[in-house]
């Protein structure tokens, strides 16, 4: 936690979301959200399943429309806009829960195809960014293998390298560890908080409560499709305000 | 109970070992495990054992007393009863000796068969940076391969005497010309593999109007003519994809090329070759026939229906309402419809659609409906695949700021197809043996036409079994072929390991 106060953040403001609402048909998903994230915040969402944390973050890159309010990303305000759309892909990475590395081409070739198709790298430098960050997760000697033949563990590092490998300004990541063996978790942690400590934005859906209370600055709790509550970790772990809190807290840690 | 009075015997040598029982080892216990194992499978054995029999002691007769030459099927009669006794049975092959010609050619000019036998070779040539794409070694044993058969094939048919007088012919130096110039492209190709380049597939690209003016003769100016269509399209494409994005600039190319083909290409073609007469000499499409009509076909068909079925399964799952519509009608229109039908009314409908004036060939005509019917089944084939990759693909393509070409280009199509090469290939096999199909329109197709011809023939009226076998024969390689060919491929693109 002492190492959590040290990473700075900036006043400068990365996402903004007001009054944001979401239905799947009749069923509303999101509800009012209101958030603004700033530079350098590492925001740890939790929450029941079917709360609406992943389509929350995934309203974030648009790969979930929402049907009201406004979601403003880097200064580029999501709507209908293809332009902005792409602009704002490019600019936040994701992490998903079941990795989606593509399985027929290479770890390299996963790391560098964005980068030489959207940001138009040339494919020498492609590789060697490519090969840096993959020497970051600590697998570059997996580089020319395909993602069938590594481990759930290995192939969620790969997975964030590829997202790095577009330089973005923001990270999200929707459970990341929840389909990993128990002894993998960690190494994909310790790949997120060595990105936290570089100061990266990021937004974390998980329920690792030892992460979030190691890293986060700010843990965010949604139920029904709303934020219940959010603060800094210790108080939130410590002072839960709100009985659901308290209920979905005592859930996970109480054993 | 160590005594020392009594010393059990222990034996210091080990025994040979002994041969199991006979019924343990080797062809007995195989027999007894895969043949006899319960008294049902005993009785299916007998039975299967009983049925080869008789198919074998009925046919091998007649494949053993196969007679290769006679000048016809009384004379083949007479030879079969002389060494085989009076009243056996025996296979003809004679006739398919004196008429393989015209069951791989059709009624194609005799001096010009070099012709279509060097776009036939060229073929290969043509399709190998695709099915071999990055396996130098492949490439090069095929660039080699296809070499020494133009080599051989075209001065064979080149010098082949023909039994009439060859009334059509090009002049004596064009194949030797032409020969040389084969060579010369090949060694380039050869070159360019070693030094692992990828300009290769520009000869794939030119091989289809190389390919046409081989084997329908006449101006150069018309394959000319037909590639500057693409020519404009690239350029109009190029020039505008910077400002109006892929889609638009795509479009217009499209519209501009086929302003070019419906309107201008003929009067410059035209204008062209008075200026400048070159070509070779023109066969028309009645003298197509046999395998060269059927592989013909066949092959365009194939080489054009993939894209245009890859069109429209992504059609299909468009978004864009029109488009969607567009797709599915005309897929489940096509697939409803039987392709006989589609052949008997191309002709009408094909004219009808045309700026009058055009004399569309009855060929291109069947070979246009042929490939948008196989589109129609690749195009379902092709939607399994892409139904079955899982959304997270389309989720991280998406989340990387792929566009949409690019997802599909990258990410999509090529594991979408990978998993559909079997039903892909299904599919091509039943093009290709469909193409028989076209006798209904009065073309001569190897199976039907041709036979028939063959069979009109007074020396050859009576015969039967021999022509279907020897074109059902050649028909199983060539499907046979594609078959190991996807299977190959199946292992090649193998990355997932599971
Ligand atoms: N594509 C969809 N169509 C309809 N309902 C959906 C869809 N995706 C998610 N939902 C519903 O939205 C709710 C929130 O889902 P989700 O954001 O995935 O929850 P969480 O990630 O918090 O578990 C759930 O009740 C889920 O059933
Ligand atoms: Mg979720």
């Amino acid at each position: 936690m002492a190492e959590a106060q040290k990473m700075q953040i900036s006043d400068e403001v990365a996402i903004r979301i007001a009054g944001m609402n979401k239905w799947y048909g009749q069923f509303h998903v999101l509800r009012d959200i209101d958030m603004t994230v700033n530079r350098g915040e590492r925001i740890v969402i939790c929450g029941p399943s079917g709360s609406g944390k992943s389509t929350l973050i995934r309203c974030i890159n648009r790969l979930e429309e929402h049907q009201q309010g406004q979601i403003v990303v880097d200064g580029t305000e999501l709507t209908s806009d293809l332009k902005n759309i792409d602009k704002v892909r490019s600019e936040v990475g994701m992490v998903f829960q079941h990795f989606n590395l593509f399985p027929h081409l290479t770890i390299l070739e996963n790391c560098t195809l964005a980068p030489i198709w959207v940001r138009k790298v040339p494919k020498r430098e492609a590789e060697e960014t490519a090969m840096h960050f993959l020497q970051k997760v600590k697998i570059p000697e997996q580089a020319h293998k395909y993602p069938g033949q590594l481990s759930g563990g290995q192939q969620q590092r790969v997975a964030i390298a590829r997202s790095l490998c577009m330089k973005p300004r923001i990270m999200l990541f929707d459970e990341p560890t929840s389909a990993l063996d128990p002894e993998m978790i960690k190494e994909v942690l310790d790949t997120m908080i060595a990105l936290a400590e570089e100061g990266m934005t990021m937004l974390c859906v998980t329920h690792e409560m030892g992460f979030a209370q190691a890293v986060a600055n700010r843990v965010i709790f949604m139920d029904q499709g709303q934020i219940v509550e959010q603060n800094e970790p210790r108080e939130f772990f410590n002072n839960p305000r709100s009985d659901r809190t308290k209920l979905f807290l005592s859930q996970i840690l109480g054993h | 109970m160590t005594d020392a009075t009594h010393k059990p015997f222990v034996r210091t040598q080990m025994l040979q070992p002994s041969a199991p029982p006979l019924r343990e080892a080797g062809v007995v216990r195989w027999l007894r495990e895969n043949l006899f194992s319960s008294w049902f499978n005993t009785i299916l054995t007998l039975a299967g054992v009983a049925v080869i029999w008789l198919l074998v002691s009925s046919a091998l007769p007649w494949w053993l007393n196969g007679v290769w030459t006679a000048g016809s099927l009384s004379e083949c009669r007479e030879i079969i009863a002389a060494s085989a006794g009076e009243g056996a049975s025996g296979a003809c092959w004679a006739v398919v000796n004196e008429r393989w010609n015209q069951f791989i050619f059709g009624f194609y000019p005799v001096g010009l068969w070099w012709r279509p036998t060097l776009a036939f070779a060229l073929l290969f040539a043509a399709m190998g940076p695709v099915l071999f794409a990055g396996q130098k070694r492949a490439m090069l044993i095929l660039l080699g391969s296809v070499a020494a058969l133009v080599l051989v094939l075209v001065t064979l048919a080149a010098s082949a005497v023909p039994n009439e007088v060859a009334k059509v012919t090009d002049a004596p130096f064009v194949w030797k010309l032409a020969l040389a110039l084969a060579l010369l492209t090949l060694g380039a190709m050869i070159v360019l593999t070693v030094m692992g380049s990828g300009k290769l597939l520009w000869f794939t690209g030119l091989y289809p109007a190389l390919c046409f003016w081989l084997l329908w003769g006449g101006p150069i100016w018309v394959p000319v003519g037909a590639l500057f269509g693409f020519v404009l399209l690239a350029g109009v494409y190029a020039a505008l994809v910077k400002r109006a994005g892929p889609g638009l600039a795509a479009g217009l190319g499209l519209i501009v090329a086929l302003v070019w083909w419906l309107f201008l290409d003929v009067p410059v073609t035209v204008a062209l070759n008075e200026a400048i007469p070159f070509g070779l000499t023109a066969v028309q499409s009645d003298q197509f026939g046999g395998f060269l009509l059927a592989i013909t076909i066949g092959v365009t068909a194939i080489t054009f229906s993939l894209p245009i079925g890859i069109l429209l399964a992504l059609g299909r799952q468009s978004d864009m309402l029109i488009v969607k519509t567009l797709c599915v009608g005309f897929i489940e229109f096509i697939r409803g419809v039987p392709l006989i039908t589609l052949l008997f009314t191309a002709s009408l409908l094909l004219q009808y659609f045309l700026p009058p004036g055009t004399n569309f060939d009855i060929i291109l005509r069947v070979i246009i409906l042929v490939t948008l019917f196989a589109a129609a089944y690749l195009a379902e084939v092709i939607r399994g695949g892409l139904a079955a990759l899982p959304r997270g693909q389309y989720e991280a393509a998406d989340a990387l700021g792929l566009d949409y070409w690019q997802a599909q280009r990258f990410i999509i199509l090529p594991q979408a197809l990978k998993v559909s090469i079997p039903a892909i290939v299904s599919t091509f096999i039943g093009l290709f043996k469909d193409t028989t199909l076209v006798a209904f329109v009065g073309l001569m197709d190897p199976l039907k036409g041709v036979t028939q011809i063959v069979r009109a023939d007074i020396n050859w009226k009576g015969i039967y079994w021999e022509p279907y076998i020897f074109v059902g024969a050649i028909f199983f390689v060539i499907c046979f072929g594609m078959s190991r060919y996807s299977m190959y491929l199946e292992r090649k693109l193998k990355t997932d390991h599971r």
